[in-house]
């Protein structure tokens, strides 16, 4: 067998945004809205040579037995605006949005993308998500009527027209006049736009299903994904590698990136108690009944979360929440949950922090390091997006404790050593399509 | 008060320096505002990505930029207005205008193109839905209450539940109430069809004319109509909107030019002269209380800036008609507009 070089792992940084990972109790945290919390953030992301700051992005506030959802954090300024603020205070830090294919239009994203490109000299990304549900739907001009098959057809066209827009305008500043006629889009014109320092911003794609992983494999640059136990990181991993080659790409072409957490601590035990006193905060009484609310699809307010899981099955479609992707057959999930507490005794509450959660990394940082260097070097990843659960000191001891340890490995860099993210991330420019 | 304001709009520059440099000189004239104009017709980027990015590099000077409303989407539009807002901490603006031209649409592909009067119509309904969407988080939503286990307060948080004539939105907005309460809106009033507009949802109005009577009477119609739909009209500034060459520094304005004030060119009324004859211009319109202050387009962006900041602000700062440090430091502040008070607190949602 010949020996390899070591892959180097790609990292970036998921602002801890709306949802029940950001702790907000706790004393530490801070504004999840004003501009300081994210200039924190991703200034230590920086320091970190992270290859990117990850912004997620939510249209409609969840609401939960027709109620706006409460107990975790909610409210979040807009993406691709910060990302340009933040360009002036950052000089390498790739910058990527999460922005919906079904909601926006391709001229209008396609400029404010290449914009944003321009502003920061090359450090844009797209991650490019597919809500297609009526609920999100009220609040635009479109309305909410996609079919949920048409969302990855509508989001490939998407794509492949606001490429044909940023290649409109020839490498050497010439604008040319573009047309577009397709399934969803019949558009025409002049893009106002000169050719960005990336040529094409970076496209990162997010959604497990299969759709979701053709998708990634015809169009995407990153993949940021759920998957990352070794095991199954292993086979998601191969799967979507796998589908490469038929749309002509290398392994090389497409970096897989599960979002994940850390835990540290001085030893083994520290960690895990402080791992689990975050799970802890994070699932809160009225938390652990509601996630299970989503799930049986009935009102549950009477259960003690501190006791064990009810008899009754699910409703086979549990409505009580919207603005969430539900994911699987919730019998199935409430079966696994029943078993899950019969065989260790678990509470409610304790079933809820015990099944639900990210892939976490819990330990000293040797260890994490050594962990998260495993993981690349045995293909279930190419990195990782990072998911501090506090806003925003939450990567402070990341970056101070095991960045240095994975630049010892040999796995992380020491400097940036280009200006864009396409070269943070050993991404090829994309070739001109005139 | 007098109120001064100047456009940063370059032909084809796509770098973020030399706006960050402009708006910073706009900054050292401790000018109100500056605008950035944007179509999505013509060669230019993002305007609001463009101010975005001289927000931070910058302290104090209001942030406005160009966001059209007939092709986007109202929800994403008063959203990136109100994060302009946070990013800046309370220095956005936000003109309004329409796309008109058939070539506009079909970079869309979603409608044709319609008469102005119909497209400000809708854009008085997109400025009426933004303000609802901005007070649709009160300003203490947040309560963080561990006792509870809330995060929110719901019962702050409202769905403004908007049927305009083209399109609906239900909110509430998924960005909390900015920092301003609503960011300053601004409308070009020039023009009969936005006049309306203008008096009923602007806190600046721009007016294009030539003349100090032009203007003032211009100014008296905005007024009676802001009165009518039954707004405070001292709660309205109108600006005087010329384009200033100031190339002939050294000289005096010539008569017809400078001099005898502005004159009417495709680009808009323009001045032509020196520094100290502007200063003088906008000194007696200002006095005659013709207008509250002037938004001035150099017609060459660098040199004009410079001169208008280092020869005619500074003349006027000299003779005590304009300030020499910002008071405060929000926009509404520089404008001497009060904060909003929000259109549904007290509502149960
Ligand atoms: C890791 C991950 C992050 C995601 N982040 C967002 C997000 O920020 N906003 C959003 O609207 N959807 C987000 N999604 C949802 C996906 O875009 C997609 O709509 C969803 O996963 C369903 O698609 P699928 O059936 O292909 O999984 C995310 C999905 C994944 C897997």
């Amino acid at each position: 067998m010949t020996e390899r070089p070591l892959k180097q792992i790609r990292l970036a940084a998921h602002f801890p945004g709306v949802n029940n990972t950001t702790v907000w109790a706790d004393p530490r945290s801070r504004s999840q809205i004003e501009f300081s919390s994210f200039e924190h953030l991703a200034r230590t992301a920086e320091r970190g040579l992270f290859d990117f700051f990850f912004l997620a992005e939510g249209l409609r506030l969840r609401e939960h037995k027709g109620r706006i959802h409460d107990l975790d954090v909610v409210g979040r300024p807009e993406s691709i605006t910060v990302l340009n603020a933040l360009a002036a205070v950052t000089e390498h830090l790739g910058l990527a949005a999460t922005v919906n294919a079904t909601f926006n239009e391709p001229y209008e994203l396609a400029r404010r993308l290449a914009t944003l490109d321009h502003l920061s000299g090359g450090r844009a990304a797209w991650n490019v998500v597919t809500s297609s549900d009526a609920f999100t739907g009220e609040n635009f001009r479109r309305g909410g009527f996609l079919d949920r098959a048409d969302r990855y057809t509508r989001a490939a066209e998407f794509v492949a027209t606001a490429r044909e827009l940023w290649d409109s305008w020839t490498p050497d500043g010439l604008s040319r006049p573009f047309a577009h006629r397709g399934q969803h889009f019949d558009i025409a014109g002049e893009f106002t736009v000169p050719r960005s320092p990336q040529g094409h911003p970076v496209v990162i794609q997010a959604g497990d299903s299969d759709e979701g992983r053709e998708f990634a494999a015809a169009t995407a640059d990153v993949v940021f994904t759920r998957q990352a136990s070794l095991e199954g990181g292993r086979a998601f991993y191969a799967d979507v590698k796998g589908r490469l080659a038929k749309y002509g790409r290398t392994v090389e072409d497409l970096k897989i990136m599960p979002g994940v957490g850390v835990v540290l601590g001085d030893t083994a035990a520290e960690a895990q108690e402080r791992a689990a006193e975050i799970r802890r905060q994070q699932t809160s009484p009225q938390t652990a009944i509601l996630t299970l609310e989503q799930i049986w699809g009935v009102d549950l307010s009477s259960y003690d979360p501190d006791g064990p899981l009810p008899d009754i099955d699910p409703v086979a479609e549990p409505t009580l929440t919207e603005g969430r992707t539900r994911r699987g057959n919730t019998l199935e999930i409430a079966e696994r949950w029943r078993a899950l507490s019969r065989e260790k005794g678990l509470s409610i509450r304790e079933t809820v922090i015990e099944a639900g959660g990210r892939q976490s990394f819990v330990g000293t940082p040797q260890a994490v390091a050594a962990e998260l260097d495993e993981f690349v070097q045995r293909d279930a990843a190419d990195g990782f997006i990072l998911v501090p659960h506090l806003t925003p000191a939450g990567l402070d001891e990341f970056v101070d404790r095991v960045v240095p340890l994975l630049q010892e490995r040999g796995v992380f860099r020491t400097e940036y050593k280009g200006t864009t993210l396409r070269s943070h991330l050993g991404l090829s420019e994309p070739v001109w399509k005139g | 008060m007098l109120h001064l304001s100047a456009a940063v709009d370059q032909p084809s520059a796509y770098d973020a320096g030399s706006y960050v440099e402009l708006a910073r000189l706009a900054e050292h004239g401790v000018l109100d505002f500056v605008t950035l104009d944007d179509t999505f017709a013509r060669p230019g980027l993002d305007a609001l990505a463009v101010l975005s990015r001289v927000a931070p590099a910058t302290g104090r000077i209001g942030l406005v930029p160009t966001v059209t409303t007939t092709h986007t989407e109202p929800f994403h539009v008063q959203a990136a207005v109100a994060t302009l807002d946070w990013v800046s901490r309370g220095r956005a603006g936000w003109r309004l205008d329409v796309s008109t031209t058939e070539g506009e649409a079909r970079l869309f592909g979603r409608r044709h193109a319609a008469p102005a009067e119909a497209l400000w119509r809708e854009a008085g309904e997109v400025a009426d839905v933004a303000a609802k969407l901005w007070d649709s988080w009160e300003d203490d939503a947040e309560i963080r209450d561990e006792p509870t286990g809330r995060f929110i307060d719901r019962d702050k948080l409202h769905h403004v539940d908007f049927h305009g004539t083209e399109f609906s939105v239900r909110g509430p907005s998924i960005v909390p109430r900015p920092p301003q309460g609503h960011p300053v809106r601004v409308v070009d009033a020039s023009e009969g069809q936005a006049r309306d507009i203008a008096a009923r949802y602007a806190d600046v109005a721009l007016v294009r004319s030539v003349s100090a009577a032009q203007t003032r009477a211009v100014r008296d119609q905005l007024r009676a109509a802001a009165a009518r739909f039954g707004r405070d009209p001292d709660a309205l500034r109108v600006l005087a909107a010329l384009v200033v060459d100031l190339g002939d520094g050294e000289h005096a304005a010539e008569p017809g030019h400078g001099g005898g004030g502005p004159r009417q060119t495709a680009q808009g009324p323009l001045y032509r002269g020196g520094p100290v004859d502007l200063a003088d211009l906008i000194a007696s319109w200002h006095g005659e209380g013709a207008v509250d202050g002037f938004h001035l387009t150099p017609a060459e962006p660098r040199r004009d800036l410079e001169r208008l900041v280092n020869g005619t602000v500074a003349l006027l700062q000299h003779r005590g008609l304009f300030r020499t440090f910002y008071p405060g430091s929000t926009l509404r502040e520089h404008l001497g507009l009060a904060r909003p008070v929000n259109q549904y607190a007290g509502e149960a949602s």
